[in-house]
């Protein structure tokens, strides 16, 4: 593995993450460890997958409402913003344990592939948010067949 | 109310007590808990899990909440870029005061288990006078 060396300036934390995909990915050829999430640092995570006509865009958002949810695509961009609200419990209750987080999120991603920007279902169930998006015919894998001379 | 901006964080992994059968990892929920003078309220977040997979457990003051999380990605798709893991959910609380266990609720909304354990009629709190001499 070629070790580069930067100018001065370079954000030391991106310089981190690098080095941290560069351990996960050493780890993961050499033991076959699943590599850990990619650090991005912005609500919410994503998982993105695809098969031969979609594309899949995932995100746990429990208790977000669809109405709370703002899903925009620019480009080759997916736009997603929101806020997930926590129903404030009544006056007299005593907290033991408060993990749970409200708040707004905005976040872009850009889309591995082209998609049809007129083609995208969004739905929400049990707190996972799956954005499907339609992939053009043109980038669909074509197979090819291998005619005999 | 939505005035703060959220942090995306790795979800913590459960620490493991006994060897599993269902392969994959296991998450602590997060949880709210609070309680009133009548009911403990336990509101946990556990995304993926439909209603009929959660399993409440209580004996002896010992709380187990689990839930098991529906297959990730569809069958054919292969995964592109993988931010957070998927797998269940369990944790364990040991409850303080009694709980009355034939009247308790579970509710599983857009993946939030609330839980309402009402206390039983000895645990609620009175209030006690003094009395002047």
């Amino acid at each position: 593995m070629p070790i580069i060396f930067r100018e001065p300036g370079v954000d030391p934390r991106r310089e981190l993450e690098q080095l941290q995909r560069r351990m996960d990915r050493l780890f993961q050829g050499a033991f076959g460890l699943e590599r850990s999430p990619w650090q991005v640092g912005v609500y919410p995570l994503v998982n993105i997958s695809e098969d031969r006509d979609h594309i899949f865009v995932r995100a746990e958002l429990p208790g977000v409402k669809a109405a709370d949810l703002e899903i925009t695509i620019q480009d080759n961009s997916l736009i997603l913003r929101g806020q997930r609200q926590i129903p404030t419990e009544e006056k007299q209750v005593n907290y033991h344990r408060r993990e749970r987080e409200s708040g707004f999120f905005r976040r872009v991603m850009a889309l591995p592939a082209r998609i049809q920007a007129d083609k995208v279902e969004a739905t929400c169930k049990d707190g996972i948010l799956t954005i499907k998006l339609a992939k053009p015919e043109e980038v669909k894998p074509r197979k090819i067949e291998v005619k005999v001379a | 109310m939505a005035e703060k901006e959220l942090q995306a964080k790795a979800k913590e992994e459960a620490p493991a007590k006994a060897e599993r059968v269902r392969p994959g990892r296991v998450f602590l929920p997060a949880v709210d808990i609070f309680e009133t003078t009548e009911v403990l309220v336990l509101v946990a977040d556990m995304p993926g899990v439909a209603a009929a997979k959660v399993t409440v457990d209580l004996k002896d003051n010992h709380l187990v909440i689990s839930g098991e999380v529906a297959p990730a990605v569809g069958a054919g798709e292969t995964r592109l870029e993988q931010e957070y893991f998927t797998g269940d959910y369990l944790r364990e609380f040991h409850v303080g005061s009694m709980i009355d266990q034939g009247k308790i609720e579970a509710v599983m909304r857009d993946g939030v288990l609330r839980l309402v354990l009402p206390k039983m009629e000895k645990a609620k709190p009175r209030k006690i006078e003094v009395k002047t001499a």
